[in-house]
């Protein structure tokens, strides 16, 4: 029986945790936090901060103010391509409270940033100089930024500002740019194109084929807070040779990743820039490094001013990338049992030469079916456009709906239940790396689901069932997304006796980390959650980690993990002779009761509070790197589910309204069943846009967004969003810290075409085309 | 968005007034589009006058029907009694436009001067007819799915956005004006224009003129009224097509019926050729189909848009037909 099984079986409730081993290895020890029946863990712990977010005591980064603080505005170009001619900013340098106009002409010299998933500084979205030239590489970049003593100001003044330009042909047609695709160099590290066997041979041999064209529009970034930051360089004191610091208040998913960026773009140390961003409302992908932090930053410097830059919803669309908009081919071939022979996913998505993100669509199907031959791949086409950059789970959450959809079709056609067809393709090992997988029950959360929702009285036929003028309809999806833990990670415990503070520049855009991790810190500890301090957003802190990747959870528990040991270790140094734990390695320990307990032995044990009055010490403190991510070697990790949906189609209108979502997800071990539900739900319902509603505008004529608001860009209103219902395994993953998985992004994947499937079976009408408007079903 | 002088005033005589001695000075109600229109500068008044002091009042009038004060807040007349069981059509129609909290603050008079959402019409970067006569229209070729397919020109396409102008057209409410001329009144009808080479020229309004009320004529057929509208998304968006109707039918005969649509105009469409098919004809499938058939034939489709002209059709008779069973099921009342 593994610790696993008895952790799972046992009766008994642990008092204590024993430090973790060496999960990421196949013959490892799992961490003991994995185990049921921890206490605290998997409790449904309230967020930490919530009083003081729904009081307002809780500040964002556009809620910070400095002495002499200025305002900022920006003017953003009216062309995709070509070259700024003149600027007529006389006017507004004459208007009341205006400090400054800064331009390509009097900016302070930058250095390019780099970029994302190209440099291991990169926190930008693309590699364009910042206002150094003339040149426009899209329609909404910045050219001019005003600095005023008021918003109001501020914003008048660069309404003023003329600018004429010289316009060059620019690609801003996707149906042009696709025909000159390129293969980009990678996707996301891995290769741009990857063949198992000779897919496109055992398709044409395939006795049931579906071949399909899939589409998916371009969306933008709609957190509830649009960007914002306040700064200031901030003087060397009076000691001489010490440097000015830049002093950030921002709303970012990468505190640290943004400080070593700043570091380059403006050529000083990276020791010379504090970042903080203790509560960020809502990130998605989209609050990495954009122009507008690294303009806010030169013009503070130009004016000698500290600077607030809070864009405007319009200005999220003109300066935050979003989205790229895709056209996916999936091809089946399936034998008479519908056991997939051939499955082909392949296409084409948006991207500028300037950024280095493929929107990976074939990520899922990497790993979701068993098929005897497989291609897949993804080419770019190059546009002048605002980098596209990664937006809730990227490349899953619009590749699932290709690939869902096709799947659906395929049952469809062989007479099949979607699921059982699904079932029937459940690999045994990854299909593409060939590596097992370290913990993968997706057919138990499809089948509890299925259970749940009531899937057997899904009629096979589609628009059978009707009431009144609404048909309604039944669909299912698969839903999936990688587990990573991605290497920088590292944490701080300080422990005094009356408690532990852990710290980790990680960050809180309210998923509820600070108060799963204040959880995590107090099981692992022995410590009653009130006596932990989990402190994060703040780029002086421990580590290095991204809010990205569905990775925070994994990578601040594998940190911690890694600083308890330490911390641990410490502390026996620190025990004299006539200590009970004297002579002791760590992992003959355990931490209980607040303090240190011999494994097995409840009657030797000291608290912290006794180990460290002792020394005559009034705190320790630890730091340790995690561990390398040695297990994303071993095993293929991913988090699975199956989204069903219930929708009503309109029979006179085409109008489409969900009536139910379920998610059934096997994510490893819930650590929070109250943040995670909220977690699953808000992803489902960010699908249930993707599905119906979002869609940027784009227009080809001129690559100008022409919906950026809220008014016109559609997102869910809360009476388009029926009941949602999530359920989970709470399998833990052997492999893994906690035994968990992140979870903020799976919730988005598959909802797309389990809404598109459910619109099918109720009323006949197959939509590949997102997002699914009512002008489609009439 | 750019300064501006503000004036409060306590009634139309001092509004007009303020406005007879500013320069390019606007009336200004709840503000909740033409700020938004002032902040992309689309709209540059010099001066602002704040005419939300005005009556507010709903009063019985002396033909039993009922007058609206122009600074009534759309709020209000959607939860006005008399309204809901008089013109139930104008309380749902009011309900099922913007949010609460725009309701609150939006007034009668603006409701029916708010500007269309045209993206183009926007957004100062591109060409636009209505903002700049003779720039162009960038709606033409570009994104026209929210535009309109009757009433257009070569010049402009944009949509009136109003759902509560749609059951006004329908009620034949009448807008009370006044200037420094003194007093008029216009049937609603007659209020807006269609955009022809002077998509600029939204109404009839001149220079310094006031809407100070809106009167609802008596309508006893009214109580059995309906607005219909189908939209993107269930709440908080405007109608992709939306129909008002009322039928009276004697025996099986249409005595009388009203009709008119939005999401599909450049003004509140009342559909007097669809009424002109339908008065005293027969209550069939076919008397409805070629009432719409009449109705549609002027109809001017674009690629984005042709689809309303499917969807306009289907409400239409859907519409239609509910209210003729209504009509069959609730008798005289």
């Amino acid at each position: 029986m593994s610790a696993l099984d008895k952790g799972r079986s046992g009766d008994r409730q642990p008092s204590g945790v024993a430090l973790a081993g060496d999960y990421w290895r196949p013959e490892g020890r799992l961490d003991p936090l994995s185990e049921k029946g921890r206490i605290g863990i998997g409790a449904p712990l309230s967020r930490v901060d919530g009083a003081e977010k729904v009081t307002g005591g809780a500040r964002f980064a556009g809620e910070f103010t400095f002495d002499g603080m200025v305002y900022a505005a920006l003017v953003y170009s009216a062309i995709a391509n070509g070259r700024i001619l003149a600027i007529d900013q006389r006017e507004a340098e004459a208007m009341d409270g205006v400090v400054l106009v800064m331009t390509h002409e009097n900016a302070p010299r930058l250095n390019t940033p780099p970029v994302f998933l190209r440099s291991p500084n990169g926190a930008a979205g693309d590699d364009h100089p910042i206002m150094q030239t003339d040149r426009v590489h899209w329609n909404g970049q910045p050219v001019a930024l005003v600095l005023a003593e008021t918003q109001e100001q501020a914003d008048a003044a660069a309404e003023s500002i003329r600018v004429d330009y010289a316009a060059e042909p620019a690609m801003t047609d996707f149906e042009l740019a696709r025909t000159h695709a390129r293969q980009p160099d990678n996707v996301l590290g891995g290769p741009a194109e990857i063949t198992v066997g000779n897919a496109d041979e055992a398709f044409a041999s395939a006795p049931h084929r579906i071949d399909a064209i899939y589409t998916t529009p371009r969306h933008n970034h709609n957190a509830i807070e649009p960007h914002a930051l306040t700064l200031a360089w901030v003087k060397a004191g009076e000691n001489d040779g010490e440097d000015e610091t830049l002093r950030i208040h921002d709303a970012s998913q990468c505190v640290d990743l943004a400080v070593a960026s700043l570091a380059e773009v403006f050529g000083i140390d990276a020791a010379q820039i504090h970042v903080t961003s203790p509560f960020v409302g809502g990130g998605f992908g989209g609050k990495a490094l954009w122009q507008h932090q690294i303009l806010a930053a030169a013009a503070a410097k130009l004016a000698d001013r500290p600077v607030r830059l809070a864009l405007s919803r319009k200005g999220v669309y003109r300066v935050v990338g979003g989205r790229a908009c895709t056209e996916q081919r999936v091809a089946l071939g399936a034998d008479e049992n519908g056991r997939l022979q051939a499955l082909i996913h392949s296409g084409v998505a948006a991207m500028t030469r300037h950024n280095n993100l493929p929107e990976p669509f074939f990520q899922a199907t990497k790993c979701l079916y068993a098929a005897d031959h497989i291609r897949l791949s993804i080419d770019v086409a190059d546009m002048h456009m605002l980098a596209n950059t990664f937006m809730r789970a990227p490349g899953e959450s619009v590749g699932t709906f290709a690939l869902e959809s096709a799947l659906d079709e395929l049952a469809d056609r062989l007479g099949m239940d979607p699921l059982e067809l699904r079932a029937r393709n459940e690999p045994e090992r990854d299909p593409t790396s060939g590596l097992a997988f370290s913990s993968r029950h997706l057919l138990e959360a499809a089948r509890s689901g299925a259970e749940r929702f009531g899937w057997s009285e899904r009629s096979a036929t589609p628009g059978r069932r009707r009431e009144g003028e609404w048909q309604i309809g039944m669909g299912c999806a698969t839903a999936t997304y990688p587990y990573m833990r991605m290497p920088g990670a590292a944490a701080r415990i300080t422990l005094t006796p009356d408690g532990a503070t852990v710290g980790i520049a990680a960050h809180e855009m309210g998923m509820g980390t600070a108060t799963v991790q204040t959880q995590v810190a107090a099981a692992r500890l022995g410590l009653p959650v009130e006596k932990i301090a989990f402190h994060y957003g703040d780029s002086h802190l421990a580590g290095s980690v991204l809010a990205g990747g569905s990775q925070q959870t994994a990578a601040i528990g594998g940190a911690v993990i890694a600083a308890q040991r330490a911390l641990v270790a410490e502390l026996l140094a620190l025990v004299g002779q006539g200590s009970p734990l004297s002579g002791l390695s760590p992992d003959e320990i355990e931490c209980r009761n607040e303090g240190l307990g011999v494994l097995g032995d409840d009657s030797r044990f000291e608290t912290y509070a006794q180990i460290l009055a002792r020394a005559q010490r009034s705190e320790l403190s630890v730091e340790a790197d995690a561990a390398g991510s040695e297990e994303l070697a071993n095993w293929s990790m991913h988090s699975f589910g199956t989204i069903f949906c219930e929708a009503g189609v309109n029979s006179v209108t085409g109008e489409i309204r969900l009536r139910r979502l379920l998610g059934s997800f096997d994510c490893g071990r819930i650590l929070n069943p109250k943040t995670a539900t909220s977690q699953f739900r808000g992803g489902m319902i960010m699908g249930l846009g993707l599905a119906l509603m979002e869609e940027t505008l784009f227009d080809p004529r001129s690559g100008r967004v022409m919906n950026p608001s809220l008014a016109d860009y559609h997102v869910p209103v809360q009476m388009d969003v029926p009941e949602v219902e999530v359920m989970w395994t709470d399998i833990p993953d052997p492999h893994t810290p906690m035994g968990a998985h992140g979870i903020g992004e799976i919730g988005i994947t598959g909802v797309g075409a389990a809404v598109a499937n459910a619109v099918y079976n109720a009323c006949g009408k197959r939509v590949r085309d997102l997002p699914i408007t009512l002008d489609k079903l009439l | 968005m750019r300064a501006f002088d503000y004036h409060q005033v306590a009634d139309s005589e001092q509004a007009i007034e303020q406005a007879v001695r500013s320069r390019q000075a606007k009336y200004l109600g709840g503000g909740t589009n033409l700020v938004d229109l002032m902040r992309e500068t689309v709209e540059r008044p010099q001066t602002l006058i704040d005419v939300t002091r005005l009556s507010r009042d709903i009063d019985e009038t002396a033909e039993d029907g009922l007058i609206i004060g122009a600074a009534a807040t759309n709020a209000a007349l959607a939860g006005d009694a008399r309204i809901r069981s008089r013109y139930p059509l104008l309380s749902r129609a009011i309900l099922s436009g913007a949010s609460a909290q725009i309701r609150n603050m939006a007034t009668v008079g603006g409701n029916l001067l708010q500007r269309t959402r045209c993206a183009y019409f926007y957004d100062v970067a591109t060409r636009c007819n209505k903002r700049e006569p003779g720039a162009g229209c960038d709606a033409l070729e570009g994104f026209h799915r929210y535009h309109a397919i009757l009433g257009t020109s070569s010049s402009c396409i944009a949509t009136h956005p109003s759902d509560m102008a749609v059951a006004l057209a329908a009620l034949d409410a009448r807008i009370h004006l006044r200037g420094p001329e003194g007093e008029r009144q216009l049937a609603i009808t007659e209020f807006h224009r269609e955009p022809g080479e002077r998509p600029d020229l939204e109404t009839e309004l001149q220079p310094e003129e006031l809407i100070v009320a809106v009167e609802l004529p008596p309508l006893p057929m009214a109580v059995r009224s309906e607005y219909r509208k189908v939209r993107d998304r269930a709440s908080y968006a405007f109608a992709l097509v939306s129909v008002a109707s009322m039928v009276e039918l004697d025996g099986e005969t249409i005595q009388n019926v009203r009709l008119s649509l939005g999401g599909v105009g450049t003004k509140p469409w009342r559909a007097w050729r669809a009424e002109a098919a339908l008065r005293g004809q027969p209550a069939t499938e076919a008397t409805l189909a070629a009432a719409v058939d009449a109705e549609l034939a002027a109809a001017r489709p674009l690629p984005g848009n042709a689809f309303k002209l499917e969807l306009v059709r289907r409400l239409m008779i859907a519409e239609l037909s509910q209210r003729l069973s209504d009509a069959r099921n609730g008798g005289d009342a």
